[in-house]
């Protein structure tokens, strides 16, 4: 049993734009701090990557079809990071999103945490008409058997960062550099699969199914550069 | 001493894997510094320290996974290192938790074997993780078939004992207890046990329940009453029956890609026996100047390469692949080539495969697999491939049935070559010979044509005629 809120608890939406990795990074751990120090509500931090390919905490190089040198040679980054799951890639035409969360006052379960973000994402999709679910074992968000979107998640004394990325546009060419094709499932996109919705419509979508799967008054605020 | 335990992320969370420790034995920690992660289905948790002190052990290493509340390493609390006397009241604040969910399946299991009074009133380090290995082998998950084999049987799960991977409940275990194996039977469970044991637990997964480092105290443990006779997995001192590794990423893509494509296709093997006498006289005659003049050896590769592809453009069915309810023909023969890796195995590509003569197979094929095993592919490399050869004759095989390597429809596998007398026109002869065994997607293709493209192949590499060079 939840307990029953009468004020609906806000989330700060931040739609960023374009943000190197490491940038994103740097303001994720700060509004991280924050939020445990409660002086802060929620976050919900929208942003996109230039190409980057980053390794989670489970990540293993034999993973990566491509050497780092590889990568490197077609401008796409690598990065090791905190966040779970294994290696992914990110890159322009991704909605990647970093909720910085504090799931005490939510629901103290990682793993409810992470069926949210995918409910949100499937709901957002519904919007366009798009029918994407959820694969057993398999997290993520998935069309008709390929991957629409990814998720891996960092909690520290239950405040979230790192989070959930979809592919809008995205050239699915570079995730043949990550995972051996043929030896996975395929990776897909809305663009792909013949939505024409903008980056600011999806946007607005998975901001309002955020605000609804997780009980929260979404609002947009400007992020003050220090 | 402190002890330290995994923490429940969730309601429905029974187990985590313990990624990473941020500290090592020795480290002085703060409480509420960071002491470890853990990972649980794609989130990875920082999980802050319950006291300050000096870490003094870890009891479950990176890696291994294990169920809530399993003590995962302890921190004294740095004045007393006697563990005797002062380390005593520290001691009770912890185990509470700990004994608080191990009381009642305690009760469910070993209430005769094993008093409470002696696991309480003994020292409390020691007790503590034995008694958190207990709440394993009854509250641990189960496998559908084994509680489908109980509810069957009506057997109470309580009165078994648990011989697999931290006492959990096999279907051998199931098996014996009905077979009438006394020993393997505990005390009658007083009326509370039934609230434990039909607890659904949720999605069973192999890696769960391993607690491999709380399995020796387990062993160690005076319940002599419940260790099966006939047991030497579980005789005292013994080292542990099974070891538990988690998967490579690889190894995990690989399990999912064959059990896909078994799922997916329809497959049928249909084996051939080849006469490859005169390719490999013809091979004998040329590989010393083959391997002078292009710097690799010549193989038996490029000449099944070469007749797999003529046979591919007589029958394009074989190199075509499905979507949906659409046939889909390829214009290139774009032919994999397994290849065995380390740990696992890849299949690059040879594109436009049909463009190539006996040297250029061979030299993509020895490149191919070269960079492969070094890990230097490119993702294009990878990629679409139209039809695939296995060689596994180079490890002795004589025949297999091969997994279609999806979205193609056939794999032709190659087995060894090997002398063996033949009957040629009522005559014996020696004949160096191998077995083709295509598999193929019975959805789109027919025995009929399977049969006619392998008899094609066959055919070819029994007659060989075209320049090597």
């Amino acid at each position: 049993m939840r307990e029953v809120v009468d004020t609906v608890a806000t989330c700060e939406l931040r739609d960023l734009g374009r943000v190197s990795y490491d940038g994103a990074l740097a303001i994720q751990h700060d509004l991280v701090e924050r939020r445990k120090r409660g002086e802060i509500p929620d976050q919900l931090l929208i942003v996109e990557h230039p190409h980057v390919v980053t390794m989670g905490r489970n990540g293993h190089l034999e993973n990566l079809l491509a050497s780092p040198e590889i990568l490197a040679g077609a401008g796409i980054e690598l990065h090791y990071t905190d966040r779970g799951g294994d290696v992914t890639y990110h890159g322009p035409g991704q909605i990647v999103g970093y909720p910085i969360f504090d799931l005490r006052e939510w629901k103290r379960d990682v793993v409810a945490y992470v069926r949210a973000l995918e409910q949100v994402l499937i709901d957002a999709l519904a919007e366009f008409g798009i029918v994407a679910e959820r694969l057993p074992g398999a997290t993520g968000v998935w069309i008709g058997g390929a991957k629409v979107a990814a998720i891996g998640v960092h909690i520290s004394r239950w405040v979230t960062s790192h989070g959930f990325a979809l592919n809008l546009d995205t050239d699915l060419d570079y995730f043949k550099y990550i995972v051996p094709c043929g030896l996975t499932r395929p990776v897909t996109s809305l663009r792909a699969l013949g939505c024409a919705a903008s980056r600011a419509e999806v946007t607005k979508s998975v901001a309002a199914a955020f605000g609804r799967v997780f009980e929260r008054d979404v609002r947009g605020a400007k992020m003050e550069r220090e | 001493m402190i002890d330290v335990e995994m923490p429940q992320m969730g309601e429905s969370i029974v187990e985590g894997t313990l990624t990473k420790w941020l500290k090592k034995p020795g480290d002085k920690v703060e409480r509420d510094e960071p002491l470890f992660e853990i990972s649980t289905d794609k989130v990875d948790t920082e999980i802050p320290s319950p006291a300050a002190g000096t870490l003094a052990e870890i009891l479950v290493e990176e890696g291994k996974t294990v169920g809530i509340n399993t003590v995962v390493g302890r921190i004294s609390d740095g004045a007393s290192s006697s563990a005797a006397a002062a380390p005593a009241p520290a001691a009770v604040a912890p185990p509470p938790a700990a004994h608080a969910t191990v009381a009642q399946s305690d009760g469910a299991s070993h209430v005769d074997a094993a008093p409470p009074a002696p696991v309480a009133a003994s020292a409390a380090p020691v007790a503590a993780p034995d008694t958190g290995t207990i709440v394993e082998e009854t509250a641990g998950p189960l496998s559908p078939l084994v509680r489908k084999m109980a509810r069957e049987n009506n057997i109470d799960l309580s009165r078994v004992k648990g011989t697999g991977i931290g006492g959990r409940i096999t279907k051998q275990d199931l098996e014996a207890y009905l077979s009438g194996q006394s020993g393997t039977a505990v005390a009658p469970v007083p009326s509370r046990a039934p609230a434990v044991i039909p607890t659904p637990a949720p999605v069973p997964s192999p890696a769960s329940v391993s607690a491999p480092a709380a399995a020796p105290p387990r062993e160690a443990a005076p319940v002599p009453s419940i260790v099966p006779a006939a047991g030497p997995a579980n005789m005292p001192g013994a080292a542990p029956a099974m070891r538990v590794e988690p998967m490579t990423i690889m190894r995990q893509k690989i399990a999912e890609h064959m059990t896909f494509s078994k799922h997916t296709s329809a497959h049928v093997t249909t084996v051939h026996k080849c006469d490859m006498t005169k390719v490999v006289k013809l091979r004998e005659k040329l590989k010393g100047q083959f391997q002078a003049q292009y710097g690799f050896s010549l193989t038996f590769m490029p000449f099944i390469a070469r007749a797999a592809v003529a046979a591919l453009r007589q029958y394009p069915l074989v190199n075509a692949s499905i979507e949906g309810t659409n046939i889909i023909y390829h214009r290139d023969v774009n032919l994999g080539i397994a290849v065995a890796l380390e740990n696992g195995l890849i299949v690059p590509v040879i594109r436009n495969a049909d463009e190539k003569n006996i040297v250029g197979l061979q030299r993509s094929i020895v490149d191919l697999a070269a960079r492969a095993r070094s890990r230097q592919l490119r993702p294009d490399e990878v990629t679409g491939g139209t039809f695939s050869i296995t060689n596994f004759g180079s490890f002795g095989s004589i025949f297999a049935t091969p997994v279609i390597n999806q979205p193609q429809v056939a794999i032709l596998g190659v087995g060894a070559v090997q002398k063996e007398p033949v009957v040629i026109e009522d005559a014996i002869a020696i004949r160096s010979t191998a077995y083709l065994a295509l598999t193929f997607d019975h959805r789109l293709i027919d025995g009929a044509l399977a049969d006619q493209f392998t008899a094609k192949v066959k055919s070819i590499l029994e007659n060989w005629t075209e320049e090597v060079m």
